[in-house]
């Protein structure tokens, strides 16, 4: 075996302790009738092996492009102190704190990151951590139900698409309704949250609203009326929760300040790789008469028996292994680690390094938008945003897959995840952060400039519409 | 606030000095901001510490030598399954090629995860007997949601409506029960046998029209093969309920027993667990979930796919219309199955049968040599844990569980998993894992038996217990009563200037 101690003298020596024969005797509870068919996997292999099979499937994945690519997931630079100081091994291979006398690494590590992301926020109290944005979304969402005791939500359609669908999920099975709030289809709000529509569902008597959920940003990079929807909310007895990107909240004014109940939002931008989707942070944080209603894991300050200051986990009585199906949730595992390289990061940039990283990227998404336009393509919608946006490109699809012949990952092609929403059948959602180059804004626009010219030339159809 | 004691240093909002740190990135333009309406900005800074880099490493590294964990000693935490964590797991997760991919990367940038993916799934599939594997669960027990999601879906396409009732053992773990709830079930408690397994005869007369759906973890949460694991599975299937395997325990029997074979219809995979990939402090996991043939239209999208010209792709939103739906954003926790995969990879199948052989092997080896210190209430073979009881102790001397527990840590070794299952009185659940050498098993021995003539000779060194640790028990009741959960203390010096 590739990592056990044992040599055959041991087993031998463990078998005679024990009084059997051989091991199999061990499993002499499986009836003859269910033992397993022969298992069939490749070869094991040796470190050395594997290393090299591991490093050539790496190999396989092209992340060289130069790349415009976030919808939900953001590249951005984190100090090398970050992933070092992952790497104790007392903090990735110790478990839940259980026994708090010798978790206090952890635990205080987790306090400290609930208090970081409470300033951020502005909430009273966060949650240990939820496995991504769009849990802790869905989460916040089921909050407000229990809270209100109502069955409705009402979710911007402005809110990432996975985070919709994961919080349908979750309401389907807990029976309750999440309808969506349309979003403005023209003028100068057009792509933020509809207001109107939003205070025509409130309004429905018959199906009172446990809360609203908005993004801000949005995912389509909008800076959403977050103020005035937090009001009709509150005004029709229902919570109001932000969905939040937390590099942002260094400069973009924080859900503490706009009103509202619940923030929860994806902390992969704080340190944490992009590795294809996970593992990221889920950020779970509220106000605190909501404090019982919020589930996962939280740390305390406390004292021990000599009066030393120490932190434990408490009010466990909202968790799965005290309340059982009275649990506020099934959560158990969540994701401690990466709330450590959160508050690492965090530490390791700073308040100034976070506002300068958010400016960076507001200044690069500034510089993209002007040499995209100029290439032939400009912005769907008008408001303002932070760093991310939508433009018009004729046959989106196509112009982003000869981009990336061209070394260039041109966004999103919004109409794949949003293939119901006519509004963006040609558009690509772009981002900038602070890693982004001017150098590769030109290579962008400029590569675009041609492929938009090419497909004029060649009569496309979508484009050609989109020159008349 | 109190102040730190000798062994906590202060919190890092209290090394916070106005001024320190930085130099990480490149300053913005001035006006960076200036195209944002002011309504939409922030009007005061957040009050982050500010560090220098040298205070912020010793901050974390003497946090981290205050934790106990796997690589600096024996954890024994059963139902936690707390081995090795080998070293080239992490280093294959931050190759550039994983770690930098972005998660809406087109697939044809994404050969290499991709194929990783489903060559994982195909593994887990193999190993659990199923027909299918979804990756996408971000943890066991939202594997648990998923699977149990796929069953209300399964009965719900067939028009039966009535299925309203989950029947969890007693023994189970709290998310079982959690997850029906949350997957708008009622759970129904099923009562234990004297012999550990499950009351069968309490068990049929549950199971009726209204089940949904059977969680069993098995080997169970004392350690114990279900030995009537045939009969249950009959017993189900006849009233067209659904079996629900827990595969939290999947570690002890692998190559031994498919579940997807013996009949089971769903399982969850905690490859945190079986998979060695590590705790985290609680987390990230990650919770594959495989299932049968009657589910395969109900599982999570999107699904890895393999073309006929050997490429991969992800499926398309709707492609498959009966899916459940998403259940996170992304494909899953990609990061984490790096390292199951490799795990996998660096055994194979005789590797992995020889895991699960060992750690029977080292559990029952334990418990044999423990016998004689503490009740041991299931005589019978164990799997991968049993379960030892503190009970004749207490009514000997006093001395509960919990202060076996927490002297323990005096003598240098992680307390096993206490009061649970909660079906055994002052119980201790005691997982050794197949990655502990024959020395330390023994050395683990000697210290119970220290403890056990402590508890005799000197009970008060043990109500008081821990002495060594960086601090000793804690006030939970004013934790809880009055709960700090956020430090708001930043004061003078401390409080970054604005910019």
């Amino acid at each position: 075996m590739a990592y056990g101690p044992h040599t055959p003298d041991d087993r031998a020596a463990m078998r005679k302790a024990i009084g059997v024969a051989s091991t199999d005797e061990l499993f002499a509870d499986i009836p003859a009738a269910m033992r397993a068919s022969e298992l069939r996997l490749p070869p094991p292999e040796s470190e050395a092996e594997l290393a090299s099979r591991l490093s050539r499937l790496a190999d396989r994945n092209r992340v060289d492009l130069v790349s415009f690519l976030g919808a939900g997931a953001y590249r951005h630079f984190v100090p090398a102190v970050v992933d070092q100081l992952l790497l104790r091994g007392e903090f990735y291979t110790a478990y839940t704190p259980y026994q708090p006398e010798i978790s206090q690494g952890t635990l205080q590590t987790i306090y400290e990151y609930q208090s970081m992301i409470g300033e951020l926020t502005g909430m009273d109290v966060v949650s240990a951590s939820h496995y991504d944005g769009a849990t802790a979304a869905a989460e916040g969402a089921l909050m407000t139900c229990r809270a209100t005791r109502r069955e409705r939500v009402l979710v911007s359609r402005g809110v990432h698409p996975h985070y919709r669908q994961t919080l349908c999920t979750y309401f389907g099975g807990a029976d309750l309704v999440a309808d969506e709030i349309p979003l403005v289809a023209e003028g100068p709000a057009s792509g933020t949250t509809d207001l109107v529509a939003l205070e025509r569902m409130l309004a429905d008597p018959e199906r009172p609203v446990a809360g609203v959920v908005v993004a801000n940003p949005s995912f389509l990079g909008l800076l959403e009326p977050m103020a005035q929807a937090g009001r009709l909310a509150h005004a029709a007895g229902a919570l109001f929760v932000a969905v939040v990107e937390p590099v942002s909240l260094a400069v973009i004014a924080s859900p503490a300040a706009y009103g509202a109940d619940i923030a929860c939002g994806e902390g992969q931008p704080l340190g944490i790789p992009l590795s294809y989707g996970g593992p990221y942070l889920g950020i779970l944080a509220c106000r605190e008469p909501l404090v019982r209603q919020i589930p996962g894991r939280l740390v305390g300050m406390t004292t021990d028996i000599d009066g030393r200051r120490a932190f434990v986990m408490t009010l466990r009585a909202r968790e799965q292994d005290i309340r059982r199906e009275k649990a506020a949730s099934n959560i158990c595992t969540n994701q401690a680690l990466c709330a450590l390289a959160a508050s690492i990061y965090l530490g390791a940039i700073g308040p100034h390094g976070l506002r300068d990283v958010a400016a960076m990227g507001a200044a690069r998404a500034a510089a993209l938008e002007v040499a995209l336009a100029e290439a032939g393509a400009p912005r769907l919608h008008p408001g303002p945003y932070l760093n991310e946006f939508a433009v018009r490109v004729p046959d989106a699809a196509e112009v982003h897959r000869r981009l990336l012949g061209r070394g260039v990952l041109g966004g999103l092609v919004l109409a794949t995840v949003e293939p119901d929403d006519p509004s963006l059948a040609d558009a690509l959602l772009v981002c900038a952060t602070e890693v982004t180059t001017l150098d590769e804004i030109e290579v962008f626009a400029s590569a675009l400039r041609d492929e938009i010219e090419r497909g004029r030339q060649l009569g496309l159809p979508g484009i050609a519409e989109a020159s008349r | 606030m109190t102040a730190a004691g000798d062994r906590l240093g202060p919190t890092l909002f209290e090394r916070s000095h106005a001024g320190r740190g930085g130099g990480k990135v490149p300053h913005p333009p001035k006006d960076a901001l200036a195209r944002i309406p002011a309504d939409q900005l922030r009007a005061d800074g957040p009050h982050l510490p500010e560090v220098a880099e040298p205070e912020l490493t010793r901050h974390y590294v003497n946090l981290s030598q205050l934790n106990y964990s796997i690589d600096t000693g024996f954890y024994p935490l059963g139902s936690c399954t707390m081995k090795w964590n080998p070293k080239v797991n992490e280093w294959a997760a931050r190759l550039n090629g994983f770690a930098s991919l972005h998660p809406f990367a087109p697939d044809e940038l994404a050969q290499g995860t991709l194929q990783l993916l489903w060559e994982l799934e195909q593994a887990l599939a193999e190993i659990g007997g199923m027909r299918a594997v979804t990756l996408q669960p971000a943890a066991g027990a939202q594997g648990e949601l998923t699977g149990i999601l796929m069953v209300r879906a399964y009965h719900r396409s067939r028009g039966d409506m009535d299925r309203t009732e989950v029947l969890v053992p007693d023994s189970a773990h709290g998310t079982n029960p959690a997850t029906a709830s949350m997957a708008g079930f009622k759970t129904v408690s099923i009562p234990s046998a004297p012999d550990g397994g499950v009351d069968i005869a309490a068990f049929r007369a549950t199971l009726g029209p209204h089940t949904a759906a059977v969680m069993i973890t098995n080997p169970s949460t004392l350690g114990l093969f279900e030995s009537r694991i045939g009969e249950l599975l009959e017993a189900v299937h006849a009233v067209g309920a659904l079996a629900y395997m827990d595969g939290a325990n999947l570690n002890a029997i692998m190559g031994r027993f498919k579940p997807g074979e013996a009949g089971f219809d769903v399982m969850h995979i905690n490859v945190h667990k079986t998979f060695s990939t590590p705790h985290g402090g609680g987390g990230p996991g990650a919770g594959p979930v495989g299932v049968g043939e009657k589910l395969l239209p109900f599982l999570p999208s999107p699904r890895v796919l393999r073309e006929a010209d050997g490429r991969f792709r992800l499926e398309r939103p709707g492609e498959r219309p009966d899916s459940i739906g998403r259940v996170r954003s992304f494909v899953g926790n990609s990061g984490v199955l790096v390292r199951a995969y490799a795990y996998i990879r660096a055994h194979g199948a005789a590797g992995l049968r020889e895991v699960s052989d060992d750690a029977v092997l080292a559990a029952n080896y334990l418990k044999s040599q423990l016998a004689g210190v503490l009740d041991v209430p299931f005589s019978r073979h164990c799997m991968h844990e049993f379960v030892a009881s503190g009970a004749s102790l207490k009514a000997e001397t006093g001395i509960r569980t919990l202060d076996v527990a927490k002297r323990l840590i005096d003598l240098g070794y992680h307390p096993p998993t206490i009061y649970f299952p909660l079906t055994v009185e002052e119980a201790l659940l005691i997982e050794p894992t197949e990655t502990e050498s024959l020395e330390t098993l023994d050395g683990f021995v000697a210290a119970m038996r220290t403890i056990v003539e402590e508890a005799h000779s000197d009970p008060e060194l043990l109500h008081s217990a821990p002495h060594s640790s960086p601090v000793r028990r804690l006030d939970e009741t004013t934790a809880a009563r009055q709960p700090n959960l956020r430090w708001k203390g930043m004061t003078g010096e401390q409080t970054p200037c604005p910019d």
